[in-house]
C-alpha cells in the first residue's frame, strides 16, 4: 500500500532514468531507452496504487510534510499529496508518456542523439509528475520552472534548425512572462498568509481557515486580496496553457519531434496550467464571498477561456500544416478547460483535460506517423490517399479525430465536451462563454473534418505521399492502446454514471437520467453534425486534386483565409509592439550609455589630459634629468618579467593551481601557522 | 565517515574536477564551467562547515552562500559577455588562440 510519504518515488523514477541517460555514452541507445521506459512504466505501476489507495477515502487530503531547510525563525517546509485529483493526474501522465516513450523508440530510431532525447524525456516527465504530487507551491513552482528547462531542450532538440532553436527560445520566453506573474502571486500568498503548504492541519493555503482570513481582505482599489493573488496565479496558469494572449508559443513549438509534441501539447505541459487552477480551486473562488467585489477571479478565468477556446478553433480551420492544425485544435481545447474551471466546474475541466490527454495524444502519434512514414512531408496538400496505405494509422487518427470532434454517445470527448458545456449553460454571470463552446463545436468538428479528408482521402499529392507505408508496430501498438483509452475513457463521466466526477470531488453525486436536460444534448449533436457535414461537403465530396490548387474556403474569401493562415498576425502585432518596445528600450540604454555616461566620462577625461599635458611640460622641462636614469633599469626589470605574461590564460591558470598546491602542502606538512 | 568528512572529501572531489575541467579544456566556455565547480565546492565547504561545526549564529553559512551565489552569478555574466567579445574578435573561443596581451 502507498502513502503520501511514499509519493515522491513516483517523479524520483524518472529523474533517476534521466541521470543515468546523461552519463550513458551516446552509443548507450538501449540503456538510456530501456530505462526510460522501464522508470515510467514504474511510476506508472506506482500511481496506479497511489490511485487506488485515494480512492478508498476520495474525500480526504492525505499528505505528507516535511522540514526543507529552516533560517532564522522560518522554516521552509514542502510536501507531497495525494488525493484524487492528483492521483488521477499521474496516472493519466505516467500512462500516455509510458506510450509515448515507446512511439519514439520507432520514430527516433534514425536519430543520432537518440539517447539525449529519451534522457531529456524522462526529466521532462519527473517534472510533470512533481508539478502534480507537490503539497507545497513552492515545491509546484520549482518542477514547474523544470517542466519549463524540459521543454526548452525538447522543443529545440532539432536545434540545427533555425526555426526549432527560434521555437524554443520563444516558448521559454512566454511562459516566464506568465511564471513572473506567478512567482509574484506566491509571494504575495506567502506574505498573506505565512505558508504555501496547501494542506498544513489547518494552516495550509486551501484550508478553509486561512481562506476565510485571506478573503476579508480588500485592496485600496476595491480589489480582494484573493482575487489578486489568484489572477497573478493564473498568469504563470495561462503562459503554460498557451491561454490568449499568451498562447504564441504553442504553435510554434511543433517545431520539436512529434512525439515531444504528443507529450507536451497534449497530456504535460499545457495541462499543467489547468491542473494548477483545478489544484488551488479553492483560492480562486475564494472572492466568491464578497458578492459586492468589483471583479471575480473565475470570471477572468472564464472569459480568457472562452477567447482561447474560439481563437484557437478560428485559427485551426485555415492552417495548412498537419501539426499545426493539431496545435490550434490544442489551444482550443485548453480554452474549453479555462472555461469550465471558470464557470466553476473543476470537474469539468479536469474529465476533459484526461479525455483530451488521450485522443490528443493520439492524434499526435498519428500525425506522427503519416509524418515519420512521408519523409517528413507535413503539408497537408502534399499528403493524401494515406487510407490505403496505411490502415491502422488511419482508423485509429479516425477515432481520435471522432473523439475531439465530439461524435456523440461512443467517443469520450463527446461526454467531457457535454460536461462543460451544461456547466457553461448554468452560469449566471454572462451566456457569452456559452455561446462560445457552441460555436466551438461547431468549427471543431468542421476543422477536423477537413484535416482528416485532406491527408487520408483521395490521391497522394506528393511522392513522399505516394511511397508512403505502415509505420512498424512499435509505432501503431501504442495507437491502437491511445485509441482504445479515447473511446473507454468517455464512459467514466457519463451524465447517467458520474463515476469520475463523484471520486473527483469526494461526494456522491447523482445520476442524471440520459435524457434530462436532452435539449442541451440535442443541440450540441445537431452543431457536431451541422461541422461534420460542412466539412464533408467542403472537403470529403470533392477531394483536392492537386497540391497546388486552392482551398474552398480560400476561394470564397481569400482576405480572410489569408489573415488567418497567418494566425491573426499575432506574432506579427508582437513583433511591432513588444519586441520593438524591448529594441527601443535597448537602444535607449545603449544611447544612455554611451552619449550621457560616456560623453561625461569622456569630458573628466579630456580635463584629466589637459592637466597631464601641463604636467608633461613642466615635467619634460624640469624634473627629468636623474628619473631618465633610473626608469632604463625599471624598463629592464620590466621586459625580464613580461616574458611571464605569455597571454595564456591556461598558463596563468596552471601556474595558481601549482601555487596553491604548493602553499597547500607547506601548510599540511609543513607545520607552518 | 561523518557527514561532515563526506561532504568535504565531495567538495574536494568537485573542486578536482572543477580545475581538472578548467585546465584540461580549450573551451572559455567549459573553463568558465570548472570555475563554477570549483566555486560550488568553496559554497559546499560553507554549508558543511556551518552544519556541522560548532553551534553559530544561524543561517551564516547559508547567507554567505546566496552571496557567492549572487556575485558568481554575476561573475558568470561578466564572463560569458567576455566570451562574446573574444568571439567576435577572433571567430573561435579557443583560449590558445586568446593570446594578445601577451607582455
Amino acid at each position: 500500500m502507498i502513502d503520501a510519504a511514499h509519493l515522491w518515488l513516483i517523479p524520483a523514477l524518472p529523474l533517476l532514468a534521466a541521470g543515468i541517460g546523461a552519463l550513458t555514452p551516446r552509443s548507450g541507445r538501449r540503456l538510456a531507452s530501456g530505462a526510460a521506459i522501464a522508470a515510467m512504466a514504474g511510476a506508472f505501476l506506482l500511481s496506479c496504487l497511489a490511485l487506488q489507495r485515494a480512492l478508498a477515502d476520495p474525500a480526504a487530503h492525505l499528505y505528507a510534510n516535511f522540514t526543507w531547510f529552516e533560517l532564522g525563525d522560518g522554516a521552509v517546509r514542502l510536501g507531497w499529496l495525494l488525493d484524487p485529483l492528483n492521483a488521477f493526474m499521474c496516472v493519466m501522465v505516467t500512462f500516455v508518456s509510458l506510450l509515448i516513450f515507446i512511439f519514439s523508440l520507432g520514430y527516433m530510431k534514425e536519430d543520432a542523439n537518440f539517447k539525449q532525447f529519451f534522457c531529456f524525456l524522462s526529466l521532462f516527465a519527473a517534472a510533470m509528475l512533481g508539478v502534480i504530487v507537490a503539497n507545497s507551491l513552492l515545491l509546484l513552482f520549482i518542477s514547474w520552472e523544470l517542466v519549463g528547462v524540459a521543454s526548452y531542450l525538447l522543443i529545440g532538440f532539432w536545434f540545427h534548425k533555425p526555426a526549432a532553436a527560434a521555437a524554443a527560445k520563444k516558448a521559454f520566453l512566454t511562459t516566464r512572462i506568465g511564471d513572473l506573474g506567478f512567482l509574484l502571486g506566491l509571494v504575495w500568498l506567502y506574505d498573506a498568509t505565512g505558508s504555501l503548504l496547501l494542506f498544513d492541519g489547518g494552516h495550509g493555503v486551501l484550508e478553509s481557515g486561512v481562506l476565510g482570513d485571506l478573503a476579508t481582505q480588500v485592496l485600496a482599489s476595491g480589489l480582494a486580496v484573493p482575487t489578486a493573488i489568484s489572477l497573478l496565479i493564473f498568469c504563470g496558469a495561462a503562459g503554460k496553457s498557451g491561454q490568449f494572449p499568451l498562447h504564441v508559443w504553442l504553435p510554434d513549438a511543433m517545431e520539436g519531434p512529434t512525439p515531444v509534441s504528443a507529450l507536451i501539447h497534449a497530456a504535460t505541459m499545457v495541462a499543467a496550467g489547468v491542473f494548477l487552477v483545478a489544484r488551488v480551486f479553492p483560492l480562486f473562488a475564494a472572492d466568491q464571498v464578497l458578492a459586492a467585489g468589483p471583479l471575480h477571479a473565475l470570471t477572468v478565468v472564464a472569459a480568457i477561456g472562452a477567447i482561447t477556446a474560439l481563437l484557437g478553433a478560428v485559427i485551426a480551420v485555415a492552417q495548412d500544416d498537419l501539426k499545426r492544425v493539431l496545435a490550434f485544435s490544442t489551444v482550443s481545447q485548453l480554452g474549453y478547460m479555462m472555461l469550465a474551471l471558470g464557470v466553476g466546474s473543476w470537474v469539468g475541466a479536469i474529465f476533459h483535460l484526461l479525455t483530451h490527454a488521450f485522443f490528443k495524444a493520439l492524434l499526435f502519434l498519428g500525425a506522427g506517423s503519416v509524418i515519420h512514414a512521408a519523409h517528413h512531408e507535413q503539408d497537408i496538400r502534399r499528403l493524401g490517399g494515406l487510407s490505403r496505405s496505411m490502415r491502422t494509422t488511419f482508423v485509429t487518427f479516425a477515432v481520435g479525430m471522432m473523439a475531439l470532434a465530439g461524435v456523440p454517445f461512443v467517443f469520450s470527448g463527446f461526454w467531457s465536451k457535454e460536461a462543460i458545456l451544461h456547466a457553461a449553460s448554468e452560469w449566471d454571470v454572462s451566456h457569452l462563454p456559452f455561446y462560445a463552446t457552441l460555436i466551438g463545436v461547431v468549427l471543431t468538428a468542421f476543422y477536423m473534418t477537413r484535416l482528416l479528408c485532406e491527408v487520408f482521402r483521395g490521391a497522394p499529392r506528393s511522392p513522399a505521399a505516394a511511397h508512403a507505408h505502415e509505420s512498424p508496430r512499435v509505432m501503431t501498438i501504442p495507437l491502437a492502446v491511445l485509441a482504445i483509452g479515447a473511446v473507454a475513457l468517455g464512459f467514466l463521466g457519463t451524465p447517467v454514471w458520474p463515476w469520475l466526477q463523484s471520486r473527483l470531488t469526494g461526494t456522491p453525486i447523482p445520476a442524471r437520467p440520459l435524457l434530462e436536460g436532452g435539449g442541451l444534448m440535442g443541440l450540441s449533436i445537431v452543431l457536431v453534425a451541422l461541422g461534420l457535414g460542412a466539412g464533408w461537403a467542403l472537403y470529403g465530396r470533392r477531394v483536392r486534386l492537386t497540391a497546388t490548387a486552392p482551398d474552398p474556403l480560400a476561394a470564397a474569401a481569400p482576405r480572410t483565409w489569408a489573415f488567418l493562415g497567418d494566425r491573426m498576425k499575432f506574432d506579427s502585432l508582437y513583433a511591432a509592439t513588444l519586441v520593438r518596445l524591448n529594441a527601443f528600450v535597448a537602444a535607449l540604454a545603449d544611447f544612455l550609455d554611451r552619449r550621457v555616461w560616456g560623453s561625461a566620462v569622456g569630458f573628466l577625461a579630456r580635463f584629466a589630459e589637459f592637466t597631464g599635458v601641463v604636467n608633461s611640460e613642466f615635467d619634460d622641462g624640469a624634473l627629468n634629468g636623474g628619473f631618465n636614469a633610473a626608469s632604463e633599469d625599471i624598463r629592464r626589470t620590466g621586459r625580464a618579467y613580461s616574458r611571464a605574461q605569455t597571454g595564456e590564460t591556461h598558463g596563468y591558470l596552471r601556474t595558481l593551481a601549482i601555487a596553491f598546491v604548493a602553499l597547500a602542502l607547506l601548510v599540511l606538512l609543513g607545520g607552518v601557522r | 565517515m561523518s557527514p561532515l568528512q563526506f561532504c568535504l572529501i565531495f567538495s574536494g572531489v568537485l573542486f578536482s574536477v572543477g580545475l581538472a575541467g578548467a585546465l584540461a579544456r580549450s573551451n572559455a566556455i567549459l573553463v568558465l564551467l570548472g570555475i563554477e565547480l570549483m566555486l560550488n565546492a568553496a559554497n559546499l565547504n560553507f554549508i558543511a562547515f556551518w552544519r556541522y561545526g560548532p553551534a553559530s549564529a544561524p543561517a551564516t553559512g547559508v547567507i554567505f552562500v546566496i552571496f557567492s551565489i549572487a556575485v558568481t552569478a554575476a561573475e558568470t555574466a561578466v564572463g560569458l559577455a567576455l566570451v562574446i567579445a573574444i568571439h567576435r574578435h577572433q571567430r573561435s573561443i579557443r583560449l590558445q588562440e586568446a593570446t594578445r596581451l601577451k607582455g
